[in-house]
């Protein structure tokens, strides 16, 4: 029975309307020539390829369904199970369901802490016990080298493989249609995903690729988990601050006088409070609600489904302020200049000045502050997590990863694995965010076109 | 320029007022006095007059914006909103849930905030200064590249883990420095040694990332070129003339910050176990201590606005053209 989460929703939603964006301005040279100078960067082009793995990874993870309990008798309607599932949770059924006892190294065989097991004849040692999953189609350890390496060769093949498919497929159709991106730089980025996924793949059939956590769930899990979060908070955010950003910045630029004067009070004073001190005191207030209410969520995926969009809307309306600056000064830039004013003197209404000539005229700064705002958000998810004012507890996110692994850092000997995972993920995707949005920015700046 | 200080006060007093209608209805209209009972008191089993007894105790038994049952004046002060709203005008904080007076706690924990935040601060903007001059002075070559390069990438690893990193190698692995703790007077260096080498590492790639672009910026002007024709050495360009006209850009980024090095660094204190601002302010949070965050909020935003004064009155300063009047 599919799930249709509010996140999900707005997940789905804004997919549509990027969509449909792209597809309009396609139509569009002014509004196609900019992105057309973007992917002519090899930084952009390569950045994308592993920006859309990540969005794939996200958006597996946001269709949501429950699954079907096994029917007692033939006869019976299907009763339907309270867990939430996403199609991504289906996909990686082997990593969610191998549970371990409790912490084990990447690769491991055996557990990470020693326990006492029976031995066949009865007597009672203190030894580093096998694992349930990890390892365990190895009749003899000794093999473990052999299998590893086995692995990881069979893997690389298959990325050899799928990768020259690629590239061959791509040759004929994507190349022919854009011969001006930059394809080798895209076919590079994708060897270098596909050469670290596929032995990853392998490994993961038989090992704890990147061990287990403190309760024995994988960690490669958690981390492919922690996407989905981290793309929600990046892009969610915007559906908030765009409208409020937008709207405030150019009726404040067009319309000066009291207008004018009350939205620059409104950000001025908002702006005076502290970002992280705003955001937890409201995510504070949230938590009160959300505990006082439990009525409201009857399961706890969609109370921490509720808490992220809560994030998400209380991080938009905390930082709309920088970007209505923005605007509100090109705007004042904008309405002086003579097309606007023979607009005005053909009595051209003002719905209309601002919706044909304002509006499409400060779209780069728009679209550039979008890009630029990502990364940002997606490093202060884990700060704020870290604080305590983040994503729910139960959420997988890399802050809570981040969190986790802090204690884990003090123990003797030392946990390291969750850490180097969520570090690894985190720092992909937010290089990759910020290559691109480098990219755009120089790309869509008008000072640079020539 | 004294009229002009005075206007600009008069200026935050509307921006002040509008601080504390948001913290007002953030913590008393969202959710209200009783809720907040609740949860401190956890949600379940809670009688009505163990409600009545936390609100008594904290002055939140009262009405929220006006009392019916008083008189006079009183009719306006005897409310939750005067009680914990206005008095912070006079930095009246009250008292933290621990029944400690939250202005007392602020002025001791004054002290390791600024210990941590005024090195972070200075020599900060002396490394990425001086990174960002040397990125500029060798443009468009591959330490250029290279230089740019590995500023984006340090800025995309996360504060959290150049602290997690820092005090790995440094103090576990190496164990140079204690890992966390803090002392009294001279005591206190080895403490502040790594936090505050992990602040300006972790300050290094957007710091010096977006010096450069001011400094580029200004090398593109005329005044520069008209420099170089004259026969002036690249590096007397550089120093006499790019940076000091750089400084205009540079100050405005820089001075809004200077106040609220008070509030220290919410971070890499509670990391650290320093005793100051940042991690009161955490533990609040973490606690769900309102007053302690509601006199944060108030103090942080008093200082940024301070901030916006002194950007200001610093212009005078670096740009003889600016006059305050």
């Amino acid at each position: 029975m599919p799930v249709l989460l509010p996140t999900d929703a707005l997940v789905w939603l804004l997919v549509a309307a990027v969509a449909a964006f792209a597809w309009y301005s396609s139509r569009r040279p002014h509004l196609a020539a900019p992105w057309a100078r973007v992917l002519r960067s090899r930084a952009a082009v390569a950045s994308a390829v592993v920006l859309g793995c990540f969005m794939l990874v996200g958006l597996l993870d946001s269709l949501h369904y429950r699954p079907a309990l096994p029917a007692k008798d033939p006869g019976a309607p299907v009763a339907y199970s309270v867990e939430v599932r996403s199609a991504l949770d289906a996909l990686l059924t082997p990593l969610r369901t191998k549970l371990e006892k409790t912490y084990s190294a990447p690769l491991a065989t055996r557990l990470y802490q020693k326990e006492t097991v029976e031995r066949p004849d009865g007597s009672t040692a203190r030894e580093f016990p096998r694992l349930a999953h990890g390892g365990a189609h190895l009749k003899d350890e000794a093999r473990w080298g052999r299998d590893v390496a086995l692995r990881i060769l069979a893997g690389l093949a298959g990325a050899v493989a799928l990768w020259s498919l690629a590239v061959l497929a791509g040759r004929r159709t994507l190349a022919r249609r854009w011969p001006r991106v930059p394809w080798s730089a895209a076919a590079a980025a994708l060897g270098g995903l596909l050469a670290l996924a596929g032995p990853a793949a392998m490994l993961a059939g038989g090992y704890h690729v990147l061990g287990t956590s403190q309760v024995g769930s994988d960690v490669l899990y958690q981390a492919l988990k922690s996407i989905r979060t981290s793309l929600v908070i990046g892009t969610l955010t915007t559906l908030v601050l765009l409208p409020l950003g937008i709207v405030a910045g150019i009726a404040a630029g067009y319309f000066k006088g009291w207008v004018d004067d009350v939205i620059q009070y409104l950000y001025t004073t908002l702006n005076s409070i502290p970002g992280v001190l705003l955001i937890a005191a409201s995510v504070l207030m949230v938590q009160v609600y959300v505990d006082t209410h439990p009525e409201l969520f009857p399961t706890s995926a969609q109370r921490a489904d509720f808490r992220l969009l809560a994030l998400c809307a209380i991080l938009g309306a905390v930082s709309w302020t920088g970007l209505a600056r923005l605007l509100r000064g090109e705007t004042l830039k904008l309405a002086e200049l003579e097309y606007i004013q023979a607009a005005h003197a053909f009595g051209v209404s003002h719905s209309r000045v601002l919706g044909r000539h304002i509006l499409p005229n400060v779209a780069h700064i728009v679209i550039i502050s979008l890009v630029l705002d990502f990364s940002g958000l997606v490093l202060a998810e884990a700060v704020l997590s870290y604080v305590g004012v983040g994503v729910d507890p139960s959420t997988t996110s890399f802050g809570t990863m981040i969190n986790a692994a802090r204690l884990e850092m003090a123990r003797e000997p030392m946990v390291w694995w969750s850490l180097a995972a969520a570090f690894f993920f985190m720092f992909a995707l937010v290089l990759a965010a910020n290559l691109f949005a480098d990219a755009v920015r120089d790309g869509f700046d008008p000072r640079v076109r020539v | 320029m004294i009229a002009y200080i005075i206007r600009r006060t008069l200026y935050a007093i509307p921006i002040l007022i509008g601080i504390n209608f948001i913290t007002f209805g953030l913590f008393f209209l969202v959710n209200t006095p009783d809720d907040m009972a609740r949860m401190q008191l956890g949600v379940k089993r809670v009688t009505p007059e163990a409600i009545e007894k936390w609100k008594a105790e904290r002055g939140y038994d009262k009405p929220l914006l006006y009392n019916a049952a008083e008189s006079g004046r009183r009719f306006l002060t005897e409310t939750i909103f005067f009680e914990k709203s206005v008095k912070l005008f006079v930095f009246d904080f009250g008292r933290a849930e621990d029944n400690r007076d939250i202005a007392n706690e602020i002025r001791t924990r004054m002290g390791p905030s600024l210990a941590l935040a005024v090195p972070v601060f200075l020599v900060g903007i002396a490394v990425n200064i001086t990174f960002a001059l040397g990125m500029a002075f060798f443009r468009a070559t591959y330490l250029d590249l290279w230089g740019v390069i590995l500023c984006v990438a340090m800025m995309s690893i996360s504060s959290l883990f150049y602290i997690i990193g820092g005090q790995y190698l440094v103090s576990k692995l190496w164990h140079l420095v204690p890992i966390s703790g803090y002392a009294e007077g001279t005591d206190a260096v080895k403490f502040l040694v790594l936090p505050v080498l992990i602040g300006v590492v972790g300050g290094i790639g957007a710091g010096s990332r977006w010096y450069r672009t001011l400094f580029l910026e200004e090398m593109g002007k005329d005044y520069v070129r008209t420099a170089r024709a004259k026969g002036l050495a690249e590096s007397a360009v550089m120093f006499r003339h790019v940076l000091q006209n750089a400084m205009i850009p540079i100050l405005t980024g820089v001075v809004v910050v200077i106040p609220l090095l008070f509030m220290g660094s919410l971070i890499t204190e509670s990391f650290f176990g320093i005793p100051g601002l940042g991690s009161y302010t955490i533990d609040a949070i973490q606690a769900q201590d309102f007053a302690v965050v509601r006199a944060m909020v108030f103090i942080g935003s008093v200082l940024y606005i301070l901030g916006l004064l002194l950007t200001d009155l610093s212009y005078t300063l670096v740009d003889p053209r600016v006059r305050l009047d």
